[in-house]
């Protein structure tokens, strides 16, 4: 029994180790839709990273003459905004404080979120009931409502922006890690590390973490959505970004006023939001049906 | 079941604390002094001294915020620094329109999603259920607020069928439901409904299909019910889950429907928000977002109940 055991266990976890993630590709490639929707994710964010090569313009100089330039004015393929700026290098540039604004929250959040949620769970205990009931009253908030509080109270900003899309998404990043963590804490092998000796930072070091990174950062990458939206959604209330950084859900906001002279002009920001976000949701959908985690 | 509701009662009971603690520190963290929109700014210390004994900022934060929860529970949440006027009536009003949109918003996005998450379920696989899945997929990636501009552009700007902005004609605040006022409400309750239904097609689509897996459906074709018949079984067990992320859906809606409200100039409680931020108004921030808060505690109280009632094996849970 016990020879059996050892000589097949390190057998198991190399072949696991390597078929696993190769295994997760291959199910990711043949998910059309899901490839698809990473590649547009990557190339939007090749377009943050190499925007002044891209765009064709300066994105804070202004025309007035050209103010509210319909699409597809000489010089200015998609228009100019309501200060005679060129619409496509505002739309270009404004990948970078978007996508910014969008995706460090929910990976700040994945890093405390998973900790907090890692630690309530393999604690367990009292300190698990106190964390869950304290992060409880901020899951009691509807997130939207939560974002605009913090940011409503804090005041316009990039920093106050991050610093609330943070706070909302902390709660369930840790409910869902601390969920998978109480899961795995109760299997045999957990058990097995404990009476050999091993200390509980060593257990969760080699034992845990991978084995609850995987989901938890799935369901991080499926926040990365919501939080695009949010994101926009703040600046295009005047929280968050201001002005004249290009930012798109701020360019919602200043072009919405032009909604009578130029009104397809001023859904454009628009569009970038719902691209982006709709690609992360896919991307995500996939990445979790890939590496088969169940919600 | 009495006791379940108990149980579930006196659990509400220091998450509400807890989120009126949160709502009382939002005036807190802010930055600056709290008077500083009152105070002409070269107010004397002996003056400002006399305003933060008035407004209690003189006392300890446990003492400020047992003081600051008395008079909330009383149904006095301060008054408005930009107005004047007492935050709970402005509140009061503007839930009202708010639970118009939000209301109607649902129940839109609740018949849709259903309809569409039960065909997908029930002809899985089929490019109905691909149309489905991706209807709802679009419907939890599309930024709302765009969505509602977008919509204004085809209905009000191009096609001008429908008013773009208000609650009714003139300005007017004194909600009827008669066609003048309604057709103010359609633009926004379409769009505020493609977050609902989204949502509620994919979990009806997985109650349908998870249903249909189980074993008492096979028994009951073997015993020669006709698909009609089976039909009525799968609905009634999964509406309570349908029904419970319907209110769900209903709370996220109310408390997140300052993005919505902002775009159609609709005047609820998320247009008194965008005010109070724009005019750093904290008492009237502090005190819509209180009663939005509890709105939804409660709201998810109710849906707890009202499911385990429906289901009796969730009190074990």
């Amino acid at each position: 029994m016990a020879v059996t055991a050892e000589t097949i266990a390190p057998l198991a976890t190399i072949e696991k180790s390597q078929g696993y993630w190769r295994s997760v590709w291959t199910r990711f490639l043949r998910d059309k839709v899901a490839v698809c929707a990473g590649l547009v994710a990557a190339g939007l964010v090749l377009m943050a990273i190499f925007t002044p090569w891209i765009a064709p313009a300066d994105p804070l100089q202004g025309s007035m003459i050209k103010r509210l330039s319909p699409i597809g004015t000489e010089g200015y393929p998609l228009g100019a905004d309501e200060l005679g700026r060129d619409m496509l290098s505002r739309l270009i540039y404004g990948a970078r404080l978007s996508l910014f604004m969008g995706v460090v929250p929910v990976l700040i959040a994945f890093a405390i979120g998973s900790t907090i949620g890692i630690a309530a769970g393999y604690l367990g205990g009292w300190v698990n009931t106190i964390t869950m009931r304290v992060l409880d009253v901020l899951y009691a908030f509807p997130s939207v409502l939560l974002a605009i509080a913090i940011s409503g109270a804090l005041g316009a900003g990039i920093l106050n922006g991050l610093l609330s899309l943070t706070v909302v998404f902390i709660p369930p990043i840790a409910r869902v890690a601390e969920s998978v963590t109480t899961s795995v804490r109760k299997l045999e092998y957990i058990e097995a590390a404990q009476a050999s000796g091993a200390s509980s930072l060593q257990i969760v070091r080699d034992h845990v973490l991978g084995n609850v990174l995987g989901p938890i950062f799935v369901y991080s990458t499926s926040l990365i959505s919501v939080s695009m939206i949010l994101a926009a959604g703040l600046s295009f209330l005047g929280l968050g970004v201001s002005p004249p950084n290009a930012e798109w859900g701020l360019m919602l906001n200043t072009l919405r006023n032009a909604i009578y002279v130029q009104p397809w002009l001023a859904a454009l920001p628009g569009v970038m939001i719902f691209l982006t976000s709709i690609s992360f949701n896919m991307l995500s959908d996939g990445l979790r049906s890939a590496m088969d985690v169940k919600q | 079941m009495i006791s379940f509701i108990l149980r579930r009662i006196l659990y509400t009971v220091p998450i509400m604390l807890g989120v009126s603690l949160v709502c009382f520190a939002l005036v807190h963290i802010s930055p600056g002094d709290p008077l500083v929109s009152i105070l002409p700014p070269d107010a004397s210390v002996e003056l400002q001294q006399q305003m933060m004994a008035i407004y209690g900022f003189d006392r300890s934060y446990p003492e400020q915020f047992l003081r600051w929860l008395g008079r909330a529970v009383q149904g006095d949440l301060g008054n408005s620094i930009a107005t004047g006027r007492p935050v709970a009536s402005e509140v009061f009003n503007a839930v009202g329109n708010t639970l118009i949109l939000a209301v109607t918003a649902t129940i839109i996005g609740f018949t849709l999603g259903g309809l569409f998450g039960f065909v997908a379920g029930y002809f899985r696989d089929s490019w109905i259920d691909k149309l489905a899945t991706a209807i709802s997929v679009i419907g939890v990636s599309v930024p709302h607020y765009w969505l509602g501009m977008v919509m204004v552009i085809i209905f009000s700007v191009e096609l001008r069928w429908l008013p773009a902005t208000g609650a009714g004609p003139g300005g007017s605040s004194q909600w009827i439901w008669d066609w003048e006022h309604m057709q103010y409400l359609i633009l926004p309750a379409i769009t505020m409904s493609v977050i609902p239904m989204g949502i509620v097609a994919r979990t009806v689509r997985a109650l349908v299909a998870d249903i249909l897996q189980q074993e008492f459906v096979s028994g009951l074709r073997a015993k020669g019910l006709l698909d009609r018949g089976v039909l009525a079984h799968v609905i009634k067990n999964a509406a309570p889950t349908a029904l419970a992320v319907m209110g769900l859906q209903l709370g996220y809606l109310l408390g997140g429907s300052i993005l919505i409200e902002t775009v159609f100039s609709w005047p609820g409680t998320g247009f008194l928000l965008g005010q109070a931020i724009f005019q750093r108004d904290l008492p009237l921030l502090q005190g819509t977002i209180l009663v939005l808060a509890m709105f939804f505690v409660i709201l998810n109280l109710l849906v707890d109940v009202a499911q385990t009632s429906l289901d009796p094996r969730l009190q074990r849970g």
